[in-house]
């Protein structure tokens, strides 16, 4: 009873603070304070739901359990993270990103390709691909590159067809002005068109991003080596010890937060100059 | 219409380039089966043989075309067109767990987006954790949600249905909440001149101008349920649904089986975006919007 | 023909084929430009002004006729870079500074780095925007990102500048400012200026030449010499020779339309 009313308590100080705050001009602190004290505010009122209710650790866990067993298993859980966000999830992102592209830029030269290409393409993008991965576990093994050959599949197509629209981004007066100055194909795509076409191959890698990390993990469903954080979760859940299952959902978390994060750090360098950018920070 | 051409020259490169690797992966087997009998191949023979095995590391289109066939409309002409072993009766248990997961997803999303608009509060600490809970790939835990849910008494369509939810109601919220802070300054001003009531305005002004938004954000979040439908399926044991046949596919080394699932999958995907395409485009005629 | 003529068109014609049948944006124009003229070109929308001004650039191709811009093909002109071309809107890249801007054309042409640094704190002073070389264009007012523009067309020397209505945005202030501006750079530069404009005061104050031009076809009505003095202070728009001429100009505006004014 005493932890019902602790949550209680900590759901309505959490909503009270949070109000106060909210009502004062949005400063850089506040719009950080916010959704900080929300998140803990969550956190105090799960942990005295578990115990107050008498919930078996079994279906749920409290917060404080999963932290001791992130603390205790933080070697299995590093290997697990090198072996399916470093080598699974980062190996495919940079080879999809990179080849998509690259066929981008290629086909951008033959408008007929192009136009084929984006309908298909954007096609291809609704599918449910990530029924591709038993297949690509078929063909490429167990081991992490046939993750990294989920991931390239799955990233390949919203990645291509962000590009090829980026690519026409570039607007027709500008395009005339580099006729103007008789530049080349080469010129006008270096200094005009890719740069007009960032905001969207950063949005094309910021999709990929959340893309690359479910496709390493959901392969793992399909066969794996005795590592991994797909092979973890689903023996674990076997086992029924969801300490375990929650402290490697941290981490990916954790992982997926600060991978989407650095690419929108680097967004926000590069297209500084985009309207969307601007009036904020 | 303009795009026919390209379009279909596309496809056909894709065709192509598919029967032309289904040679390249599937002649190894096939010789060393040559090689193993003790007699030569000509390139006809290796060509026609790597396009019919029983197990193919790839199929050939025409393979995968002929398994969809037997499974649905061979099925049906036989009169047991919702056996287990259809693709039909397959394909309806994912759509209905696909379907119930959209709507409960799009119900949550838009409540949320209101809520966000109306509420300073609600603005400020609920938008980062809705973005947040999109790097949890919830993919992943899926089993785990199933596992749980069904050791507390809930199991069948519901599990796979949340799964569905989660995936789609983040699309919803976020364009929803462009979508009714769309209507411009000036717009809301006059609203104000008038005196109009916050539900005058929202009714008036806010939900139709975000209408655009919304069926853009419906599309993404269907597209999403059918992923998350279909892996929600993969933990269930392999019972019933398009995710379990490709599961039980991979188990057997039933490629074709896992081929037709997943062009199964890609055309219930494709028909549920396109229909919501086509209600897109009838609201927004009638209201003078395209 | 002179020999000091510098664009030339000879019964230019471009017809648009569209779906309610063609459009004859240009038909026989003819036209010398001469070495150092300010000329101006003014008429109602769709008079083909504009696509005129985009023939000598190259950035449209003549159905009939032809025009030669230094001697030359108008593609072999632009391949010279025979030109600076300033459109209705600045176009800045945003992503690059103003002094970045202004070097585009010059990296273009492979300037070397010293040369580009010299030219483009030249340009910035010869618009009056020198100290905002390290400013985004975002950062700078209309008017100011237009002079940013105008700056970029200048910085490759090229002896033709053409400029397509480039104040048309701009508020009334700020225009005459840059009016004034414009022909004292000529003034000093002594280029030769083609410009298209739909504001009588601005082609009056402006021009040694105003072509009155007409649309459906688009055709020249009149050709106007300004008597004008190369030496304008703002005030002679009050002058009874400067309100005669645009007198002449509104005459012959109204003569090309017809019944319809």
């Amino acid at each position: 009873m005493g932890w019902l009313i602790f949550g209680l308590l900590a759901w309505a100080f959490g909503w009270w603070i949070n109000h106060r705050l909210s009502d004062r001009p949005a400063t850089r602190a506040t719009r950080l304070a916010v959704p900080t004290i929300f998140g803990i505010t969550i956190i105090l009122i799960w942990e005295a739901l578990v115990r107050g209710l008498e919930i078996s650790p079994v279906l749920l866990p409290p917060p404080t359990q999963i932290a001791v067993t992130f603390a205790a298993k933080s070697d299995i859980l590093w290997q697990d993270f090198v072996q399916t966000v470093i080598k699974g999830a980062l190996t495919g992102y940079v080879l999809g990103c990179g080849t998509a592209f690259l066929t981008a830029v290629a086909i951008d030269r033959f408008p007929f390709l192009k136009r084929g290409l984006l309908p298909v393409g954007n096609f291809v993008a609704a599918l449910p691909i990530i029924g591709m991965a038993p297949i690509l576990v078929m063909w490429f093994g167990f081991d992490w590159q046939s993750k990294a050959a989920v991931v390239v599949v799955m990233v390949f197509f919203p990645m291509l067809v962000n590009t090829v629209q980026g690519l026409q981004e570039a607007g027709a007066m500008q395009r005339d002005l580099m006729r103007t100055y008789a530049a080349g194909y080469g010129q006008t795509l270096l200094k005009l068109r890719l740069p007009a076409a960032m905001p969207f191959i950063f949005n094309g890698l910021k999709i990929a991003s959340t893309l690359a990390l479910i496709g390493a993990i959901v392969a793992e469903f399909f066969g794996s080596p005795i590592k991994g954080m797909g092979f973890r979760i689903s023996t674990s859940v076997g086992q029924l010890a969801l300490d375990l299952v929650w402290a490697e959902i941290v981490v990916a978390a954790v992982a997926g937060s600060a991978f989407y994060g650095a690419v929108a750090l680097l967004e926000k360098r590069v297209t500084f100059w985009h309207p969307s950018q601007q009036g904020r920070s | 219409m303009r795009n026919l051409l390209p379009v279909l020259t596309i496809v056909t490169a894709i065709l192509v380039i598919w029967y032309a690797a289904a040679v390249a992966l599937n002649a190894q087997w096939v010789r060393d089966q040559a090689t193993r009998a003790g007699h030569e191949l000509s390139l006809p023979a290796l060509v026609e043989a790597t396009w019919s095995q029983d197990k193919p590391k790839l199929p050939a289109p025409h393979q995968v075309a002929v398994e969809i066939w037997q499974t649905t409309g061979a099925m049906v002409l036989a009169g047991r067109g919702f056996s287990k072993r259809s693709l039909f009766y397959h394909s309806w248990i994912t759509f209905s767990s696909t379907a119930l997961g959209f709507l409960l997803g799009t119900a949550l999303g838009v409540a949320l987006a209101i809520g966000i608009v109306y509420n300073r509060t609600m603005d400020m600490s609920v938008m980062p954790w809705v973005i947040a809970s999109q790097t949890i790939p919830i993919l992943a835990i899926a089993p785990m949600i199933i596992v749980v849910l069904n050791a507390v008494g809930i199991s069948g369509l519901l599990p796979k249905a949340m799964i569905s939810m989660y995936l789609s109601f983040f699309p919803v919220v976020v364009g929803m909440v462009k979508g009714l802070r769309s209507p411009a300054t000036m717009q809301l001003d006059q609203m104000r001149t008038w005196n109009a009531s916050p539900a005058q305005t929202f009714w008036k002004l806010r939900l139709p101008s975000s209408m655009p938004y919304l069926f853009t954000s419906l599309k993404i979040g269907m597209a999403a349920s059918v992923v998350g439908a279909i892996v929600g399926e993969l933990p269930t044991g392999a019972v019933a649904g398009l995710g379990a046949r490709l599961l039980a596919g991979s188990y057997y080394g039933q490629t074709i089986q896992i081929w037709s699932a997943l062009i199964m999958a890609a055309t219930l995907a494709a028909v549920l975006v396109g229909l919501i395409g086509l209600v897109q485009r009838m609201t927004l005629r009638r209201m003078g919007m395209a | 023909m002179s020999s000091n003529t510098v664009i030339s068109a000879q019964d230019l014609s471009l017809t648009f084929q569209t779906g309610d049948g063609p459009v004859h944006a240009l038909k026989d124009v003819s036209l010398d430009v001469g070495k150092g003229d300010f000329v101006s070109f003014i008429g109602p929308s769709g008079c083909g002004k504009t696509t005129f001004l985009r023939c000598m650039a190259d950035l449209e191709h003549p159905t009939g006729g032809s025009i030669t811009v230094n001697g030359v093909s108008a593609e072999e002109a632009r391949r010279n870079r025979a030109y600076g071309y300033v459109f209705q809107a600045a176009g800045l890249y945003p992503w690059r500074t103003i002094g970045g801007n202004i070097r585009l054309p010059l990296e273009i042409m492979g300037y070397d780095k010293a040369e580009q640094a010299r030219r483009v704190s030249e340009v910035l002073e010869l618009v009056d925007l020198a100290g905002f070389e390290k400013k985004f264009p975002w950062q700078l007012s209309g008017g100011m990102q237009q002079r940013a523009s105008i700056a970029r067309a200048l910085a490759f020397d090229a002896d033709i500048l053409l400029m397509d209505e480039p104040f048309g945005a701009l508020d009334e202030i700020v225009r005459d400012h840059l009016n004034e501006q414009l022909l004292q750079l000529w003034d000093r530069t002594d280029k030769t200026i083609c410009f298209v404009t739909h504001s009588i005061p601005e082609a009056v104050y402006l021009s040694t030449r105003i072509v009155v031009m007409s649309p459906r076809p688009g055709r020249i009505t009149d050709v106007i010499e300004s008597p004008l003095p190369k030496e304008r202070p703002l005030d002679i728009r009050e002058t009874p020779e400067f309100l005669e001429i645009a007198h002449r100009v509104r005459d012959g505006l109204r003569a090309g339309h017809g019944d319809e004014v």
